[in-house]
């Protein structure tokens, strides 16, 4: 038998059945609908959240003081721990494939500015700050030089802040009072947003050694590595913690790469996506087994037809692959109607409730309808054989 | 042609061994016109599923063609049963969602003979048995003699050197009756083996050779080559 002969003949039966055909491949329809559109959902929230998380590029490690032991908290300013200084920064920055180390430290002060007064964050960071995050400057820039032991008052605006202090006229050149001192506006950041509840926008960046005279801190609270993205992040690492070591004699600080840490983000995220798409697959099994009820209905009333069939020659394994086929052609094309479905409920929701990050990838979609056609093939097989081994003579007889 | 050598066939009902066919000899020529008639019961029917290969012989030989066929397994039968033998039922056995030339069309599909052969032979059954216009017609749009020759132009499409009719007019009413016994008869010219099972005496009457079974054994047969 030809493969052409074999479609012609199952889409026969599949075509003279309309309505029960219809119904059994809903079954496997729904189930392929909430496979697809669970892991959509999965895949769209993993999506969202590691884009929020490596939105400022995924080359960077971070340095944070104290050995995060097996129990107890980052022991950060306080303890035997040494701090993390700006002169730790400037020994790494000459390691091999390091482009920028950001000394970083945060606090609240209160900043003046055209009479008016705002508590806001402040942060103190180094020049290559906004290349080393992918953030844009609106306008002027950042300061060039970085003196470590005389920093100049210059600072850079959030947009929040600029609008607030500043609104309506060009702040560059103008002075902001910063618990008490004066600053030089240099320039203005490009609204970023929140960030996991953090308003990027609310802030005001100045040198890094001025935030710890300003905040009164000894030390820094991280410093940001960002690398070569061709270079080897664990060799990154080695060269980062063999330095520090030799400065502090001991490693008493904490290495945390982006791109490790992304990736054990991402396997948890794997791990929900595909524990959702299974409690689909669930719905699947049931659509499996209306195939096989239907799939056993159809040998009993054609009983008669298969006595013929091998009267006229077919083998028992012809006939096996007839109703195999059958049962593989409702539930792939079951399957595809789940696809269509799920994928078009899915772009709805997100079309409905736009923060609803939703993406179906193209190899859950194959694997679904792979996964259908086997579910047919599992369930036919049962029915199918019964209908092989059927004694011709008994079955010619059946009316 | 066809030559059984002893050959029985007894089913198991309840714990009770029943004898459908005791020690039957036959030899049937090829080209032969043979009617194979009694009453139900006797074993005609079970005596031409044997020919068929559609069942075995519980002891004995089936030689076809001078092989024994009764040795073979199941695939080698279906190929023996697809390109020596054809079959002619009283229900006719038409596949009901296919049309008239899928249903002549279907021992060569299940063949695997090639498309373009397939049509040219199935173009000119459908002419043969006059069933052109009704090509497309599907069995329910059928007269009962319409589709006796449906079933006739399927049982000739693997040109078989057998042909086995079980009561093939016994659907029909008489005029068409006569139709459909005169299109089998035609094919007896054609040097096919025409093998005929009726319980009516008048019908059987038209065959050169004349087989009377009962109870399982051939107790007449007027033929010349046993």
């Amino acid at each position: 038998m030809l493969f052409p002969d074999l479609v012609k003949l199952t889409t026969s039966s599949f075509l003279s059945y309309r309505m029960r055909s219809f119904l059994t491949g809903l079954g496997i329809a729904i189930g392929i609908t909430a496979v697809i559109l669970l892991t959509s959902i999965g895949e769209g929230l993993h999506q969202f959240v590691l884009a929020e998380f490596s939105q400022f590029g995924t080359n960077i490690i971070i340095i944070q003081p104290g050995k995060t032991q097996t129990h107890g908290g980052n022991v950060g300013v306080i303890g035997s721990v040494r701090p993390l200084s700006l002169d730790d920064a400037d020994a790494l920055r000459h390691l091999p494939y390091v482009e920028s180390v950001n000394p970083s430290l945060m606090g609240n002060a209160e900043v003046r500015a055209n009479g008016k007064t705002r508590r806001t964050t402040v942060l103190g960071e180094g020049r290559d700050f906004a290349t080393a995050f992918t953030m844009k400057v609106q306008s002027g820039s950042f300061w060039q030089d970085e003196d470590n032991e005389q920093a100049r008052a210059f600072v850079v605006l959030g947009s929040k802040v600029r609008q607030e202090l500043f609104a309506g006229e060009n702040p560059l050149g103008s002075y902001l009072r910063i618990g008490g001192q004066r600053y030089r506006v240099i320039g203005v950041m490009e609204p970023k947003g929140q960030i996991l509840g953090f308003d990027m926008d609310d802030v005001v960046i100045i040198p890094a050694a001025r935030a710890m005279e300003l905040l009164n801190r000894p030390g820094l609270i991280e410093m940001q590595v960002s690398y070569r993205a061709s270079a080897d992040v664990n060799a990154v690492i080695r060269a980062i913690t063999e330095r520090l070591k030799e400065r502090h004699g001991r490693e008493d600080f904490t290495i945390i790469s982006q791109e490790q840490a992304l990736d054990v983000l991402s396997s948890v995220l794997d791990v929900i996506t595909f524990a959702v798409g299974a409690l689909g697959g669930i719905s699947l099994l049931v659509g499996a087994v209306g195939i096989l009820t239907i799939m056993t209905m159809a040998v009993t009333e054609r009983t008669s037809e298969i006595g013929l069939l091998r009267a006229l020659g077919a083998q028992e394994r012809q006939v096996m692959i007839l109703f195999l086929g059958e049962a593989m052609l409702l539930s792939a094309l079951g399957g595809l109607a789940g696809l269509a479905l799920g994928v078009g409920i899915a772009q709805g929701l997100h079309w409905l409730f736009p923060a609803l990050p939703v993406h179906t990838p193209v190899f859950f979609a194959v694997l679904a309808e792979c996964s259908a056609v086997a579910i047919g093939l599992v369930a036919g097989v049962m029915p199918a054989r019964r209908a092989a081994q059927m004694d011709p003579v008994e079955a010619l007889r059946t009316e | 042609m066809i030559e059984f050598a002893d050959v029985s066939r007894s089913f198991t009902v309840g714990d009770q061994q029943v004898a459908a066919l005791r020690n039957i000899n036959l030899n049937l020529a090829a080209g032969e016109y043979v009617s194979i008639m009694g009453p139900s019961g006797s074993g005609k029917s079970t005596l031409l599923n044997l020919i068929g290969l559609l069942d075995r012989p519980s002891s004995g030989t089936y030689k076809l063609d001078g092989g024994n066929v009764s040795a073979l397994d199941d695939v080698q039968q279906a190929r023996v049963r697809s390109e020596k033998i054809g079959f002619v039922f009283q229900a006719f056995h038409l596949v009901p969602r296919l049309t008239a030339a899928m249903n002549i069309e279907l021992p060569l599909i299940l063949a695997g003979i090639p498309p373009d052969e397939r049509k040219t032979r199935v173009v000119k059954l459908l002419e043969n048995y006059g069933l052109t216009d009704r090509a497309d017609h599907r069995p329910d749009q059928l007269s009962g003699g319409q589709r006796q020759r449906v079933a006739i132009a399927r049982a000739t499409s693997m040109h078989p050197a057998v042909l086995l009719a079980d009561e093939p007019t016994g659907n029909l009413d008489q005029t068409t009756g006569k139709e459909v016994m005169n299109l089998l008869e035609q094919l007896v010219e054609q040097k096919v083996t025409l093998i005929l099972v009726t319980h009516d005496p008048l019908l059987g009457g038209r065959a050169q050779r004349q087989i009377h079974m009962m109870d399982g054994q051939i107790v007449s047969d007027n033929g010349s080559s046993s």
